[in-house]
């Protein structure tokens, strides 16, 4: 049966490999341009965050992948067939809402079996494979129950049941957990990875929550303004940030103000630090040195270590298992960084608020961004 | 390719049948509404034989003195009703939502009878209480109740209701924070009055202003009935159209009364918008406090209020039993049996029942379907937003103006509906065009209510959007629904404006049935024949709230958590 289409992409020869193929994209609203020239390969399988503050285009990006709302410009594949065209209910896909979107006046079973019953199965059928679904989420015996009667963990599973019952080959998820208890989200977390991963289904999820995206995405697409800032694995993200943005956004940063100094080092306040910089960026351009709390060394600093600095303890934040600490470099105001000293260190080193200390700021874990315009 | 065989694209889209939906509904849209009110545009342009004469009927009118004086009666009658019901609605309003005064559910209940009842009942009951033969006549030192006085009297109690509900919304807006921020800071209950409670309802007091206005002016019962010599705007077109057959000057009343209709329209949507700002997400409801003196003047104000508007409609059912008002007081049914007063007997009774049957069964239909498809569906916005300003556009156009249109579009010489002229199919199009934009609203407002991701989750299912609105989306909005067809099925029955230049000799109306014995001096039947219009109404809206109760407990259990 040939699907009446001129679109199988140009990348046939990859088809097996990527899923999704995602080229050019863009979505205007009136002016505003919600995406902007969109780039993304996806395999089968995976497990893909798009994470971002409100607005980036995170929503509009899978909104246009599930055809609900049209792109402007650009084109998806899925599985090698062009759907840039598709209306939704020919791009086979499951979705799961932020509100759930569960039907208040059906069971919590009809529910499930919405999409079935348009499939023409027998009713037995749809009853075993109702009855499957709600026990791969943990729900078996409330299938007579309303939604309106179950907790919002207990829907959220409802919507995550009734978006695969009928097998799709990509699973949506927009902001699945946001409307959820700390704890309960905790453990929905666990349980959604571990479907995905049982079924196999391809699956892209939208949040603004980098803990969420970090845990439970196998790559991590994030946007800002509309463009792709960055695309990698959780700790490339997290290690190695394309830039500042992604850097900041995704857990806490120091950046502080320099210019690049030769090959390997940057100049902070007068200081010569090591550091290792991409190739783009000019000798003598101001840039932008980052460092992550936790990766500032204190114990066992001599002093004598290339990235030494003397620096004064300003702030002192308790926040439970450890403390974040404002640390300001001595005779030069200018460089403020943070820290976090466990309970541990603080104890063993005696550090106080007002003490003036050593700190070590590994070459390794300092990176370099071109300064903003604006910085 | 064949494993995509679920992948297939259909016979027709789903898109395609929304569009064509859309595009089906702006065509009636257009036929029921837009094409009446152009035929009457261009009317009052031409002359008698059809030829363009650009605004010479407007100068023969404004050159006739006989009309303007029309025009500065309507104004009066209007301004001095206006002026009358907003305060004492407001003091009503205030009663109900400000005092901890006892009864408020039934002194709502009373404050919405007169919607019950066509408009000129309460003309009716003036008649029987100040008119030739009245009791209450010495009040009136030696003026007549047939004129201005009793016009406005009447009018005043037939728009009470809706300025009530109006200011009433108005004032349950209130942020409670802002009186306890007032109290907190020691302020007086009068400098709280003037600066809190008085500029929050002041946009509702203007849109209600102009409700009334609008009412009043484009109002046919009252005035035909109880208007004696004194012409009004309505009344003086409906005497061109069915007494002088002067169709191009029925035409300029028509369209003098669409402007205090279209400014009101538009005031009232930029008040909406203001209104809405005025309160946010967080604020608090207010709950007044107790105090025992401000809710007995309230209680007694309120008592003096509903006791006229019970009197209003009373006197004239009581009337109705009445054997000779009012020499002989003994009760019969004797004005019950129209066959002696009215040609058709029951039978007008009969027409309105099937009329408003009608209009709540297939106006309900076109509406709640017409709102969904504008509402919900991806089609084309342009496509969309003509669809929702054609359902906006009756709200603007009074009934005695729709009325009109209607019979200059169908009786035009080039029109292909010339053979609906005195049918009932007519009757009930009209209705619902009159009626059709409060219930697209209450149907709007219940669809933006229901999640907005039904759609899309249906079609990731590639479950088609009529199953969903069928299996989901109705069965969700039914007290909405509801709602409406209790409105349409009530304003059809009482309707006369709009009607009274539509029937025929086989779909004459109760409500016109009661204009006719009415002006041939049978006003006990007309009494009779409005108790009639009056108890079904109020049957219909009883009815109502039970359903609405059965529906609740056995259909919607899974609203209970």
């Amino acid at each position: 049966m040939l699907l009446g289409i001129g679109g199988r992409m140009a990348g046939e020869a990859g088809a097996e490999a990527v899923f999704v193929a995602i080229r050019n994209l863009s979505k205007h609203f009136g002016a505003f341009q919600a995406l902007k020239d969109i780039h993304l390969d996806v395999k089968r399988g995976e497990f893909v965050s798009f994470l971002g503050p409100s607005g980036c285009g995170k929503t509009t990006l899978l909104r246009a992948i599930a055809g609900l709302d049209r792109q402007s410009g650009g084109t998806i594949a899925i599985n090698g067939r062009d759907v840039s065209n598709a209306p939704p209910s020919e791009r086979d896909f499951g979705i799961v809402f932020q509100s759930y979107a569960l039907f208040p006046n059906l069971t919590i079973a009809d529910n499930v079996g919405y999409g079935l019953v348009n499939q023409r199965r027998s009713k037995a059928e749809i009853t075993a494979r109702v009855a499957e679904l709600l026990a791969m989420v943990g729900l078996s015996g409330q299938l007579t129950k309303y939604p309106a009667q179950l907790s919002g963990g207990q829907q959220q599973r409802v919507a995550l049941a009734r978006a695969l019952a009928t097998s799709p080959s990509l699973l949506l998820l927009d902001e699945p957990l946001s409307a959820l208890d700390a704890q309960v989200r905790l453990r929905l977390r666990e349980e959604i990875r571990d479907v995905q991963r049982r079924l196999g289904v391809t699956t892209f999820m939208v949040t603004h929550d980098q803990e969420e995206a970090l845990s439970m995405a196998e790559r991590i697409v994030v946007m800002n303004h509309g463009v792709i800032e960055q695309i990698g694995t959780p700790e490339e993200i997290y290690r190695n940030p394309a830039t500042t943005f992604v850097a900041e956004f995704v857990g806490r940063i120091s950046l502080l103000p320099g210019v690049a100094h030769g090959i390997d080092a940057v100049e902070m306040a007068g200081r010569r630090f090591l550091a290792t910089r991409a190739a783009e960026i000019a000798d003598g351009a101001a840039v932008e040195v980052g460092i992550r709390p936790e990766a500032i060394r204190v114990r066992g600093v001599t002093g004598s270590e290339p990235n030494a600095l003397p620096v004064r303890i300003t702030d002192l934040e308790f926040l439970g298992a450890f403390c974040r600490a404002t640390l300001v470099a001595e005779g030069a105001p200018g460089l403020t960084l943070i820290a976090d000293f466990s309970a541990n260190l603080l104890r063993d080193l005696g550090l106080q608020q007002g003490a003036a200390i050593t700190v070590d700021l590994p070459a390794d874990a300092l990176r370099v961004f071109p300064a903003r315009a604006s910085a | 390719m064949s494993g995509d065989a679920r992948l297939r694209r259909p016979l027709i889209r789903e898109q395609t049948v929304a569009t064509l939906l859309v595009l089906a509904l702006i065509i009636v849209l257009v036929l029921i509404i837009a094409l009446p009110l152009w035929s009457l545009l261009s009317k009052s342009l031409q002359n008698a034989s059809g030829g363009y004469v650009g605004l010479a009927n407007f100068a023969t009118y404004f050159a006739t003195p006989s009309m303007v004086s029309a025009l500065f009666n309507s104004l009066g009658v209007a301004l001095m009703t206006t002026l009358l019901v907003v305060p004492l609605a407001f003091a009503y309003a205030y009663a109900l939502t400000r005092s901890r005064m006892p009864a408020k559910g039934v002194f709502m209940g009373i404050a919405l009878l007169p919607i019950f009842a066509p408009s000129l009942l309460g003309a009716i009951s003036l008649i029987y209480l100040f008119g030739n033969q009245g009791v209450l006549k010495g009040l009136l030192f030696g003026h007549s109740i047939y004129g201005p006085i009793g016009i406005v009297f009447a009018e005043v109690c037939y728009c009470f209701p809706h300025a009530v509900m109006i200011i009433a919304t108005g004032l349950r807006l209130a942020d409670g924070r802002l009186y306890e921020v007032a109290e907190a800071l020691g302020t007086k209950p009068t400098r709280v009055f003037f600066t809190i409670t008085l500029p929050g309802v002041r946009y509702a007091a203007i849109s209600a202003a102009f409700v009334v206005f609008t009412l009043v002016i484009t109002d046919f019962g009252i005035p035909k009935v109880i208007g004696g010599q004194f012409t009004v705007l309505a009344t003086d077109a409906y005497k061109q159209i069915v007494g002088q057959q002067n169709f191009e000057m029925g035409a300029v009343v028509g369209l003098i009364l669409l402007v205090p209709a279209v400014l009101a329209f538009f005031v009232d949507r930029q008040i909406q918008k203001r209104q809405v700002a005025l309160l946010s997400a967080r604020a608090v409801a207010y709950e007044p406090k107790p105090a025992p003196m401000r809710d007995a003047l309230l209680l007694a104000f309120s008592s003096v209020i509903g006791l006229v508007l019970v009197a209003m409609l009373g006197m004239a059912i009581w009337a109705s039993f009445i054997r000779y008002w009012p020499y002989n007081l003994s009760l019969t049914l004797a004005h019950y049996n129209f066959g002696e007063f009215e040609p058709g007997g029951w039978e007008p009774y009969l027409t309105s029942l099937a009329m408003a049957g009608c209009v709540a069964t297939f106006g309900t239909g076109l509406v709640f379907l017409g709102a969904y498809l504008v509402e919900k569906t991806k089609v084309p916005m342009p496509l969309r937003s003509l669809a929702h300003f054609l359902a906006m556009l009756p709200m603007a156009v009074p009934g005695l103006v729709l009325g009109l249109g209607y019979v200059f579009f169908i009786n035009a010489k080039s029109s292909p509906f010339g053979w609906l002229y005195g049918t009932l199919a007519v009757l009930v199009i009209n209705t619902i065009a009159h009626f059709y934009t409060v219930g697209h609203i209450t149907a709007t407002t219940a669809l933006k209510q229901i999640d907005g991701e039904f759609e899309a989750v249906s079609a990731s299912l590639k479950v088609p959007f009529w199953t969903t609105f069928r299996r989901v989306t109705v069965p969700i909005s039914m007290p909405a629904i509801l709602d409406i067809a209790v409105y349409m099925f009530v304003n059809a029955l009482t309707t006369i404006s709009a009607v009274v230049f539509l029937y025929g000799p086989s779909t004459k109306l109760a409500s016109i049935s009661i204009i006719h014995m009415d002006e041939s001096g049978a006003t006990a039947p007309a009494a009779a024949m409005a108790t009639c219009i009056v108890l079904t109404a109020i049957g219909a809206k009883t009815l109502h709230v039970v359903l609405d109760r059965l529906v609740f407990s056995r259909l919607q259990v899974w609203r209970k958590r």
